[in-house]
């Protein structure tokens, strides 16, 4: 009985002894195409490497929350994870749950999007993926009814208006409150306004205003019926079923829209153009929707090193341009493989934001999900009262001063 | 050291303890220690977008939540949420189950299909019922139109939200009542019934003087089960309009969620548990003392 016990006691110091000298680390993806990648290539990073890489994938709005759990009860062994720097990154900062990155080449990434990935002088997250704001229309539909592409919002409302019937629906854009503040930021900008200036509120600015009211009168008199609790899921597979002209919403979406087993408008009859200019000008959004980042705590910050940068690698980024997902990196953009593959439009749009576009889509501080939902609400009263609302202004100043009080409770309020 | 005989006598005299043992560990461990947790957290200012450590502020997170609005809000959804969807599926359960307590051919088969409903998984029934309900191409408009009836927004309007979730929660919940309402019908005896018909009393009369109060204990049981279920309802919310649009279909549940995972605010996000917590236990307390005055 005793040898026996001694036996398999034996054994298990023998098995732990083994798993212990295998390298391990873990690696959090989110539920995105270049997440999908990098775990269908990891096994050959193993075989490389012999290290074991421990996945696992979860939807975006999860990820955020197992990762916020982990770190703030200290009880993570997450090495490396998928972040997204403009909704979580000022506070997972604040909190010290990321490794500053050395020994990086940064050097092939834009300025504007180094300058999220940054605190201090330091790099805590490699830029991944980058979105911007983009027109998705219908060709066959806009040349059935003898209108150009439009360039501008006058353009925009006008062919609305031409296109909307009880059919189709003319225009279509998020409504749904938070979720619908990242693609109001380009026409917030191009009416000359922002959310956030020199770390306060000042989306009830005369020009934010103009820009939600002009939101609200677009959505509600060619939008979708139920807009306000529209999202872009709800919003693309109406697209896909044929019944929207115009849609503005993130480049990230083409490869979708266009995909044949997805979609049943054929992908000759998608057209995807510049965002419309407005009365100062045309800066749409561009952001660095994903990066990669070491947590603080990890027990393994060397393999974890490596891991980022095999995974950040331009080989593995030009895999993913190859498959639609838009690279936050400079040069595989000018790759000559990738631009014979990409469509010319998608690359217009890319090169023509890259240039002048602006950096955030949303306001960019600590307290962003509480902050998205209170401009959320004026976004909503906007498109209620189809840009109407006498108490719009008002309401604006009060949910201004709400987010101004959200910065000064996180410290953040004046600071930029 | 102890001697094998006493072990065994140990173990013997004490088994009334070991025996309960692994699951009072596991409600300590896995029940009691959260609640427990939720309530210390509900003292303190815990907020991670901060960066600050937690701090204790007895009852200022308490205050600061019952004066919120929004909260008052919440909780009255909660409710109304609650009361819209329990009473639907209690009467419809109780007719269902009326109708489908007799002899007939496929009583096996049409159990196993109203089971299906209580199986299937909350976020895909969201998905699958967010479809029926999109305005444009969904199902329900579909046949409101065929019916020559106006299209509603359903989901994508304030007004509407809340009936058209019950809807889908109604849609699920119904067939439990009338299963647990099935097998207490099937447990009456017939004298009652016999005796009833000889004296001439029509069915109406029957079903509300000897039926119902005979079945009303089953009956309470099954609102119980119910209205606690309700009022902790998060799964179907979240997944079809996250508590929109805007707040206006926001629960307790759902905003307690929203505090602490989207606006990372720990502290009042525990008082809005803690909160819904004692409703939950107020009324089951309540209707189990109903049920027994009930009984006496």
């Amino acid at each position: 009985m005793k040898r026996k016990l001694m036996l398999v006691l034996v054994a298990l110091l023998a098995l732990f002894a083994v798993s212990a000298q295998q390298k391990e680390i873990r690696v959090l993806l989110a539920n995105h195409p270049y997440g999908d990648l990098l775990k269908s290539a990891i096994p050959e990073y193993e075989k490389a490497t012999g290290v074991k890489v421990n996945v696992e994938s979860l939807q975006e709005s999860q990820l955020t929350t197992k990762l916020t759990t982990e770190f703030a009860t200290r009880s993570s062994t997450v090495d490396v994870f998928m972040t997204r720097p403009l909704q979580e990154g000022k506070m997972f900062y604040k909190n010290g749950w990321y490794e500053p990155i050395t020994g990086y080449d940064f050097s092939d990434y834009p300025k504007n999007a180094m300058d999220v990935a940054s605190f201090g002088n330091k790099a805590y997250i490699v830029p991944l993926v980058t979105e911007w704001e983009v027109l998705y229309y219908r060709i066959d539909l806009l040349k059935k009814a003898g209108i150009t592409v439009p360039t501008n919002f006058a353009e925009l409302e006008a062919a609305a208006k031409k296109l909307h019937s009880g059919d189709i629906v003319g225009f279509a854009s998020r409504g749904k409150g938070a979720a619908a503040v990242t693609q109001l930021s380009s026409y917030v900008y191009n009416y000359g306004g922002a959310y956030l200036d020199k770390g306060k509120a000042v989306f009830d600015s005369k020009e934010a205003l103009e820009a939600i009211r002009f939101y609200g009168r677009m959505l509600a008199n060619y939008g979708p019926a139920g807009v306000t609790n529209m999202s872009w899921e709800n919003i693309m597979p109406l697209f896909q079923a044929g019944k929207i002209a115009m849609w503005t919403d993130a480049s990230v979406f083409y490869g979708q829209i266009v995909d044949p087993s997805k979609s049943q408008v054929p992908a000759e009859n998608v057209g995807i153009a510049n965002f419309p200019a407005g009365p100062k000008g045309n800066t749409p959004f561009i952001v660095v929707s994903w990066g990669m980042s070491i947590a603080k705590q990890s027990k393994n910050k060397e393999l974890a090193k490596d891991f980022i940068k095999w995974a950040t690698s331009k080989d593995l980024a030009k895999r993913g341009m190859l498959a639609n997902i838009t690279m936050a990196r400079g040069s595989v953009w000018k790759d000559a493989e990738v631009r014979a593959k990409i469509h010319p439009s998608l690359i217009a749009t890319q090169e023509y934001a890259a240039k002048y576009g602006i950096p955030y889509d949303r306001p960019y501080m600590s307290a962003v999900g509480e902050a998205r939902d209170l401009i959320g609400e004026v976004v909503i009263e906007s498109i209620n009262t189809a840009g109407t609302s006498p108490k719009l202004e008002a309401l604006a100043k009060e949910k201004a001063a709400a987010v101004n009080a959200l910065l000064e409770d996180t410290g953040e309020y004046g600071v930029y | 050291m102890v001697s094998k005989r006493n072990r065994g006598s140990f173990i013997e005299k004490n088994l009334h303890i070991i025996f309960p043992l692994p699951a009072v560990v596991f409600i300590i461990v896995m029940m009691l220690f959260p609640v427990l947790y939720t309530f210390f957290m509900s003292f303190t200012n815990w907020n991670l977008t901060s960066g600050m450590p937690l701090s204790f502020v007895f009852l200022s997170s308490y205050k600061r939540v019952l004066q919120e609005p929004r909260f008052i809000k919440a909780l009255g959804r909660t409710f109304s949420f609650t009361a819209l969807a329990v009473s639907i599926e209690t009467v419809f359960g109780m007719v269902i189950a009326l109708i489908l307590n007799r002899e007939f051919k496929a009583k096996g088969f049409t159990k196993l299909i109203m089971l299906l409903p209580l199986v299937s998984t909350p976020v895909a029934i969201g998905i699958a019922w967010n479809l029926f309900y999109d305005p444009t191409i969904g199902l329900m408009n579909f046949m409101l139109t065929q019916l020559g009836l106006p299209k509603l927004a359903w989901t994508g309007s304030a007004s509407t939200v809340i009936p058209s979730l019950a809807l889908v929660d109604i849609w699920q919940w119904t067939p439990m009542i009338s299963l647990i309402m099935l097998s207490g019908l099937a447990s009456l005896s017939n004298e009652p019934y016999e005796s009833a018909r000889v004296d001439g009393a029509t069915e109406w009369q029957i079903f509300w003087h000897i039926t119902l109060p005979m079945v009303m204990p089953t009956l309470l049981t099954a609102i119980i089960l119910r209205t606690i279920d309700a009022l902790k309802t998060f799964d179907i919310i979240y997944a079809m309009t996250g508590g929109g649009p805007g707040y206006a279909s926001e629960t307790l549940n759902i905003m307690a969620f929203k505090y602490s995972f989207e606006y990372f605010r720990m502290g009042q996000a525990s008082v809005v548990l803690i909160i819904l917590f004692l409703l939950v236990l107020a009324m089951s307390l309540l209707i189990v003392r109903m049920r027994k005055s009930l009984e006496l």
